[in-house]
């Protein structure tokens, strides 16, 4: 069974930089084309199921917007 | 925003050393990055209340906006000067100076090549992105050659404007340095072992070690050309070449410690 | 304490130690080196901070660091020194850190050579870096002046938070006289809320001089200006000599005014109702004085080791309302007293053009010396 997560991403500070969306392993990130953030960027989030909470992109977002969850996390991630 | 309730647990969130202003620099330029680790280490260490930091003059002229510790504003290259008149001051504080290509090569080449030599107990954050960024990318010391830029607009022509600077590999040459090393910021894996590093640098200080600075190969997407995932490849294929990532100088007692 | 045999630049450094001085950063640059060797000596025996920076340039950026923590910090220099210090100097000025910058004048401009001159009052008076700044600038005429200003320029520079510049030259650097120095203070232990030390336990300070914003830059000069008014008004400070019956009176600051009074005390012994006013704060400069002088007196002299630059503040203050004569000695050469009492008795002779500048007036009468 693979470890679930989730991330939230904080859309004041999401500038649409796609950089988390090329680093997810699980290709789960993608921008969301039918909204903007109030800067006017289009911001990251979660598009389907698969999320592992490996927080890599949380390690490459430039606006440090991602908050990274993972269910029986004991540790931190080792960003 | 609100949070929504999630039951699992947090493993990662938005570091304390920053604040919550969002930051001026452009969609997936490195200096986010960059900001991130040095605020991650500073957490995980416990320096906050202890930390000046020395901003510089770049893109990064308003880094004291995005760190909530004390900050210093220093004439563009003069910061490692700066740095080591507060160190000396105060050398129970962590001093950090965040200065880029043209402060720390070009400009101010003097003062850190000073500071390094003197051996002064202070943390060098360089940010090498190959070009002038805050005044609209022209050459730099690091730019490559061939490379275009807004000064050297049919690529840089070594004859004419020389060849570009190796700082890492210049400042390990001074005995008073202690931890020179270079990295990069490109992938997840070096963006893991640039933390290392700058982690690695500020136990140099820490621990009265001496002078330490990492110098971090960066993107600069808008004067590159570039949407930031092909910054990414550009850095990896065009400036590691040039600019290799290596341990340059590694104080005895450092190469000892695990971070 | 009894008077001691000192040479100028290490009675500065002396006393700027007994008036708490907790950092030095300096560059060699003669006439004014032995101030930085006395303290590479002196700050480490007592556990200060010393560093022989590379350059003038790093040297005034240490300083600007210090002082931004809050620490008595001064470095020392002379001309073309002083001028790589300008940058730094405009932004210690624009984020409002006080500093004590010591000018040991030498000959000029450019390389120019090590022996006595005046020739940067316009450069520190008149805010020699870029932008509207006002320093306090003190001016010494001998070695014991030099230390009795030390003290002050330190207190002056943290009242107002501003550089607090201390104009001497060549020749009272190098010259030793009699001079005895202030006990030891001791080093400040509470510091202004506004340093950067560490945010510890409270919210942080950021020290800049940037403010992108027009608006809010121009609140920033208005502070500054308004607080050189604040100066101006409280701060003046000047010594006048056979003024009270004079009817004529030389201006001179430093060594020309020492020199002068020399040739005022001639002057008087020949019946001559001459005086001296010599500044001792260049800024604020003594407007209302000169003023009240330029009322009742029926000319004045301004001596000066350069060519006419305080003079262009005295004609300033006076209005035109008396004959000014202008004489200047530059590129190192002292003023003697005998041809200052030259001049004196040209400007009893009288009566002087008022409609030719006083420098076209002196530059004619060299002529024939030079």
């Amino acid at each position: 069974m693979p470890v679930k997560g989730t991330i939230v991403v904080d859309e004041h500070l999401c500038k649409g930089c796609e950089l988390c969306v090329g680093a997810c392993p699980q290709n789960v990130i993608a921008l969301a084309m039918d909204r903007l953030t109030p800067k006017g960027y289009h911001p990251a989030f979660l598009i389907a199921e698969g999320c592992t909470g490996c927080a890599v992109c949380a390690l490459v977002c430039p606006e440090a917007a991602i908050t990274v969850y993972r269910e029986g996390a004991r540790v931190k991630a080792a960003v | 925003m609100a949070i929504p309730q999630i039951d699992m647990e947090m493993v990662y969130e938005r570091p304390e050393a920053l604040t919550d202003t969002a930051t001026h620099y452009c969609p997936g330029c490195t200096h986010g990055i960059a900001h991130r680790l040095v605020a991650e280490v500073i957490d995980e260490m416990g320096v906050r209340e202890r930390t000046i930091g020395v901003a510089s003059v770049g893109c990064a002229v308003f880094a004291y906006n995005y760190f909530d510790f004390d900050w210093v504003q220093a004439p563009h290259g003069r910061a490692p000067a700066m740095a080591t008149g507060i160190k000396r001051v105060l050398p129970d504080r962590v001093v950090l100076t965040y200065q880029g290509d043209g402060d720390m090569a070009s400009i101010g080449m003097g003062e850190i090549v000073h500071a390094a030599a003197r051996g002064e107990n202070i943390t060098v954050i360089f940010i090498n992105n190959a070009n002038y960024g805050m005044t609209g990318g022209q050459m730099a010391p690091t730019t490559l050659p061939g490379m275009k830029t807004t000064t050297s607009p049919n690529g840089r022509d070594v004859e004419q404007m020389g060849y570009p600077v190796r700082a890492a590999e210049l400042l390990s040459t001074l005995d008073g340095a202690s931890y020179i090393v270079r990295r990069s910021l490109h992938d997840p894996k070096n963006i893991r072992l640039a933390k290392k590093a700058i982690r690695t640098a500020f136990e140099t200080q820490v621990r009265g070690l001496g002078f330490s600075m990492v110098e971090l190969l960066s993107t600069c997407p808008t004067n590159w050309g570039m949407t930031p995932p092909e910054a990414m490849k550009w850095l990896e294929e065009k400036m590691i070449p040039y600019f290799p990532l290596k341990d340059f100088k590694v104080h005895p007692v450092l190469a000892e410690i695990k971070v | 304490m009894a008077k001691q045999l000192w040479k100028g630049n290490e009675a500065v450094a002396e006393a700027a130690v007994r008036a708490g001085l907790q950092a030095y950063f300096g560059y060699p640059i003669t006439p004014q080196t032995e101030t930085l060797e006395y303290l590479s000596k002196r700050m480490p025996e007592l556990g200060r901070a010393f560093v022989q920076a590379e350059s003038e340039l790093g040297a005034i950026n240490m300083v600007y660091g210090a002082a931004c923590t809050g620490a008595r910090v001064m470095t020392s220099s002379s001309s073309p020194g002083i001028s790589l210090m300008m940058e730094g100097l405009s932004y210690i000025a624009g984020t409002e850190v006080p500093m004590v910058l010591v000018d040991v004048v030498r000959g000029g401009p450019g390389l120019g050579n090590i022996a006595p001159s005046q020739g940067d009052y316009n450069q520190i008076v008149h805010g020699g870096g870029h932008g509207d700044y006002f320093p306090i600038v003190l001016a010494p005429a001998s070695v014991q002046e030099s230390v009795d200003m030390m003290a002050l320029a330190f207190d002056l520079a943290e009242k107002y938070r501003s550089i607090c510049a201390v104009l001497t030259d060549g020749s009272i650097g190098q010259m030793m006289e009699p001079a005895e120095l202030p006990p030891m203070m001791p080093v400040r232990t509470t510091y202004p809320d506004w340093c950067a030390t560490g945010a510890m336990g409270r919210e942080r300070n950021i020290l800049s001089s940037i403010q992108l914003d027009p608006p809010m830059e121009e609140v920033v000069n208005f502070r500054l200006a308004r607080r050189n008014q604040e100066i101006q008004a409280k701060e003046v400070r000047f010594k006048e000599y056979y003024l009270d019956d004079a009817e004529f009176a030389v201006i001179g600051f430093g060594s020309a005014g020492r020199v002068a009074m020399t040739a005022v005390r001639a002057a008087r012994a020949e019946g001559i109702k001459v005086g001296l006013l010599r500044p001792i704060t260049l800024s604020p400069f003594p407007v209302k004085e000169l003023e009240e002088l330029s009322k009742r007196l029926k000319g004045m002299l301004v001596v000066e080791m350069n060519s006419g630059q305080m003079l262009e503040d005295v004609l300033l203050a006076t209005r035109f309302r008396v004959p000014v004569e202008f004489y200047g000695r530059m590129g190192g050469m002292m003023p003697l007293p005998d041809e200052v009492l030259a001049e004196i008795h040209e400007l009893v002779k009288g009566p002087a053009q008022l409609d030719v500048h006083p420098r076209d007036r002196w530059l004619k009468r060299m002529e024939a010396m030079v």
